[in-house]
Order: C-alpha cells, then sequence, then structure tokens
C-alpha cells in the first residue's frame, strides 16, 4: 500500500475489529499464564519435601562457595572456562572433520571406494555409539596402550566429542551436498570446472548456507555434552561441582553449572533461531 | 569440420535415446536441431559437451576425437559453451561472479581483467546495471542472457543452445533471440535445440530434424521447414502449426 492511500471505511473498520481482537487475546494469554505459574508456584512450594529440596538444591550460601571456590573447593566458574575452550576447539574440529567426512562420502567411482567405505562406516558407527562409552574408550583405552606421546585425558576426552560429533555434522553436510541441484553441477562443469573447483564454488557454499539452521543445532547439542568430559577426570564446570556436592552433601553447585550451561547455550541458540528464521523467510519469499 | 559426431549411440537402460545418429557442423555455421520432446536433442547437446558418456560412436572438435577416455574432459568443455533450458545460474553469485568464475578460476585470468571484460559484455547485452544483483532479482530473459554471456567469456569454438527460451515468458523470449541472432553475426558456431520454428527458420543456416534419436532429414531451413521430404517430418510440423507455433 502506497503512503498516499487513504484506506476506505470498510477497511478501517476491519483494522479497528483486529486490534480490538488482538488486546483481547493478549490480555487472555497473560491471564492464564499467571494462573498457570500461580498454581505451579503452589503447587512446588506447597509440598511436603520442598523444604528439604530447597535447601539441598537452592542454598544461597553454598551457591557463593561453589561458585567462587571458597574454602579450597575448586570453582565452578573456573572450570567453565576449560568447558569454553573445550566447547570452541571441539566445535571448531568437529565441523572440520564432519565435512571432510561428507566430501569423501560424495566422491565416486571405484578408486574412492575404500575412501568412501571407510567415511560411511565410521558415520554409522560413530552416531550410533553413546557419547559416555567414546569418552571412556578414548581416555581410559588409549592411555592404556601405553604408548609415546599419548595426550593427557582432556586432549583424549576432546577428541572423543570431536569424533562423535564429526559423525552427526557430517550427516548433515553430505544431506546438503546432496541437497543441491545436478544442475548446477552441470553447469559449473560446462564451464570447464573441475570436479573439485565445483565442490569448492558451486556445491558447498549453495549446501552449507541450506544446512546452517541443522548445524547451529547440532553445535548447540555439542556445546553441552563437553560437560560429559568431566567424566574422563579433568575438572570442568562439572566435575568442580561434583566436587563440591561431595564435600557439602548439597546439591546446588549443580544448579550453579546447569544455570551457567544455560546462559552460555543463550547466544548461540539465538543465532540458530535467527539464521533458521532468516532461512525460512528467504524461501517463503518464493526464490 | 568443427565437429563431427559419428554412429552416436546413447542408451539410459532400454530405452535408446541416440541411436548411431550422426551429424557433423561446420565452422560459422548455425544448426537448430528440431524434434519431439524425447527426440535426443537435449541428449546430444549434453553428450558433445561430454556432461553424458556416449556408449558407442565417435565426437571430434577441430579434428580431435574428445569421446577417447585419455581426453581432459575439463580442457575440452573448456572450447565449448553450453546453455540451458533453466539457465542454471549460480544463485549465491552476483550475475558478474557468475560471469567471472570460469576466467578467473579455470583461465587464470587476473580478476580486473575478468571483471571487465564481463563488464563490457553485460553492458553489450544491456545488462550492465544487473551486475552486482542476484540471479532471484532477475527476469527469466535476463537470466538466460546472463548465462549466454557466462559461456561466451571463455571463447568457446563451438556454443549449444539447449532449449534456451522453453521457459520463458513470450514477451521475454525476443530479448535473447536477438543475442543469438547477433552471435550468429559474429560468426559464432552454434548447434541449438529450438521449438521456435520461425526463429530455427531465421538464423539457422541447417536445420536438422531428430526422431528416436536419428536425423531423420535435414537441410536448409526453407527445405526441412518448408516443403519437408519424409512423411514424419510432415506430421511433426502440422503438430506445431496447429498448435500455433510456426
Amino acid at each position: 500500500m502506497s503512503s498516499s492511500h487513504q484506506p476506505s471505511k470498510i477497511q478501517l473498520e476491519r483494522i479497528a475489529y483486529r486490534r480490538k481482537r488482538a488486546i483481547r487475546s493478549t490480555l487472555l494469554a497473560a491471564l492464564s499464564t499467571a494462573v498457570v505459574g500461580l498454581l505451579l508456584y503452589l503447587g512446588v512450594t506447597g509440598s511436603p519435601g520442598w523444604e528439604r529440596v530447597k535447601s539441598s538444591f537452592f542454598d544461597w550460601d553454598i551457591a557463593v562457595q561453589a561458585l567462587t571456590g571458597r574454602d579450597n573447593y575448586p570453582s565452578v566458574l573456573e572450570g567453565l572456562w576449560l568447558n569454553i575452550r573445550l566447547m570452541v576447539i571441539c566445535t571448531a574440529c568437529a565441523l572440520a572433520l564432519g565435512l571432510l567426512i561428507a566430501i569423501l562420502r560424495t566422491l565416486r567411482g571405484p578408486v574412492a571406494f575404500p575412501v568412501r567405505a571407510l567415511a560411511t562406516t565410521y558415520t554409522y558407527s560413530f552416531r550410533g555409539l553413546p557419547l559416555i562409552i567414546v569418552i571412556y574408550l578414548f581416555a581410559f583405552g588409549i592411555p592404556g596402550l601405553r604408548l609415546q606421546g599419548t595426550p593427557s585425558v582432556t586432549v583424549l576426552g576432546a577428541a572423543a566429542i570431536v569424533v562423535t560429533y564429526g559423525a552427526y555434522l557430517a550427516e548433515v553436510f553430505r544431506a546438503g551436498i546432496e541437497s543441491v541441484h545436478p544442475s548446477q553441477v552441470a553447469a559449473a562443469r560446462s564451464l570447464g570446472l573441475s570436479y573439485r573447483r565445483t565442490m569448492r564454488h558451486v556445491v558447498l557454499p549453495q549446501a552449507i548456507r541450506r544446512v546452517t539452521p541443522p548445524l547451529l543445532n547440532d553445535t548447540v547439542a555439542l556445546q553441552k555434552d563437553v560437560g560429559l568430559i568431566s567424566l574422563a577426570g579433568p575438572i570442568d564446570a562439572i566435575r568442580a561441582a561434583q566436587i563440591n556436592q561431595a564435600g557439602t552433601a548439597n546439591f546446588t553447585p549443580y544448579v550453579v553449572a546447569g544455570v551457567l550451561f544455560v546462559l552460555m547455550a543463550l547466544p548461540l541458540i539465538g543465532v540458530t533461531d535467527w539464521v533458521t528464521l532468516r532461512a525460512a523467510r528467504r524461501q517463503n519469499a518464493g526464490t | 569440420m568443427l565437429l563431427t559426431c559419428t554412429d552416436i549411440r546413447k542408451e539410459f537402460g532400454a530405452n535408446v535415446v541416440l541411436d548411431n545418429l550422426s551429424l557433423d557442423v561446420d565452422e560459422h555455421e548455425v544448426v537448430a536441431l528440431i524434434g519431439a520432446s524425447g527426440s535426443g536433442k537435449s541428449t546430444l547437446l549434453r553428450c558433445v559437451n561430454l556432461l553424458t558418456e556416449i556408449d558407442d560412436g565417435v565426437i571430434t572438435l577441430d579434428g580431435e576425437d574428445i569421446t577417447d577416455p585419455r581426453v581432459d574432459p575439463d580442457a575440452v568443455r573448456q572450447k565449448i559453451g553450453l546453455v540451458f533450458q533453466s539457465y542454471n545460474l549460480f544463485p549465491h553469485m552476483t550475475v558478474l561472479d557468475n560471469i567471472t568464475l570460469a576466467p578467473v578460476r579455470v583461465h587464470k585470468r587476473p580478476v580486473a581483467a575478468a571483471r571487465e571484460q564481463a563488464m563490457e559484455w553485460l553492458s553489450r547485452v544491456g545488462l550492465s546495471d544487473k551486475s552486482g544483483s542476484y540471479p532471484d532479482r532477475l527476469s527469466g530473459g535476463q537470466q538466460q542472457r546472463v548465462a549466454i554471456v557466462r559461456a561466451l567469456v571463455n571463447s568457446p569454438r563451438l556454443l549449444l543452445l539447449d532449449e534456451v527460451t522453453s521457459a520463458l515468458d513470450p514477451e521475454l523470449v525476443g530479448e535473447v533471440l536477438t543475442m543469438i541472432r547477433e552471435l550468429k553475426g559474429e560468426g559464432m558456431t552454434m548447434v541449438l535445440a529450438t521449438h521456435e520454428m520461425g526463429f530455427a527458420r531465421q538464423v539457422a543456416d541447417r536445420v536438422a530434424f531428430l526422431d528416436k534419436g536419428r536425423v531423420l532429414e535435414q537441410g536448409p531451413p526453407e527445405q526441412v521447414l518448408g516443403d519437408p521430404v519424409e512423411a514424419r517430418t510432415r506430421q511433426f510440423l502440422s503438430r506445431i502449426i496447429e498448435a500455433g507455433r510456426l
């Protein structure tokens, strides 16, 4: 509608009606949210065991202690720094590994058969294998070999996460690669581009753009699963919380760690939602 | 002869698409391939560009057997431009990047020189203001003209056009046909599969009627389109006239 257009009487009436209805819906929603919230609050705080739960999960002093590492306890916040570093490194490595595997799986011809078979076996096994078991196998199995130059448990645990998530990400990348229409490849090859250049300049840019939302989603999952490295021993946020809990017989440190993990995931979740929304809009635009 | 196709055979399963087809094209010659859908026009073009591997026969370009498996297909394709029915521009690249991709990446030309050449072509076809646009912002006719320019900046010896106006609104067909007519004026050798009989008559030096994977009849446009020898050609043309396309 152009700015100079004067809406007709009937259109003005429609606008007024829609506005009235919107206000009514908003009020109703607010009221029902308040009622449900109140009921939940009364139900939890009115339960017979609430006082016990409150003191063992939501103790303010213990929360501060766990966060700052008072009285010689490991600090959850310091542990979180390890998680953050691991997240960044593991995400980057898993994305690179996933992309590499996906490309290997698309290779054609008998020469590439062993590579293709290996890549396929890898994605099949590591998507099926529980992450906990992979971490145990890597962190405790590999040092058991007593090889020279075996890296630290932290590095091995991180490798377990990379290898597991690489398998998932490889499948996402592969779906993206296969979603690029063959006519795009034909156009690139007809211009004299080699297979490799076609992949690099024509197929991958389109494929990655298309699968960015699911890729980011898997990255969010990776972020929190980085906490499982605590099973292998290094003192990350969760391990620090566990030591605090063992010393104080109070579960508040876990809640603290949990809240920190959620806070850390929020930015990436926000980015994921934004990218997904943008992709959906672009598709709905009919281009 | 610039291009010779001798006894080309192509089967997809039990379906024989090219049945020992032979066709030669001279330098600076424009050959129009006509025929019903499924007669093998597009497959023949894809075979010449080595996008589809033939099952038998020989194709030569400039006397070189390009169907020899020892030949590097990428090098051959650099000498043959192919324009598709549905344009197949790269949607993630601007018009300018679409055109300069091959010159920069394949022919290793400096980016500035490639861009300059692309801009010259774009202004020739009246699209210089679209150089920074993405393909989805262009009309079908504009996209197809960009696709033709993209093929031309490789300076091909031979240009293959696969029903380049079939996906266009009738009012946009003209701008693409004008461009092809100009290319003919410059001596470009072209093989075009087309349903535009009027255009084939105007621009082609020779019309080849394909039927069931063979060249059933070929000759000057006036003869093939006006006074065909074969009954099957007459039948095809009368159907086209009924459909109001001649």
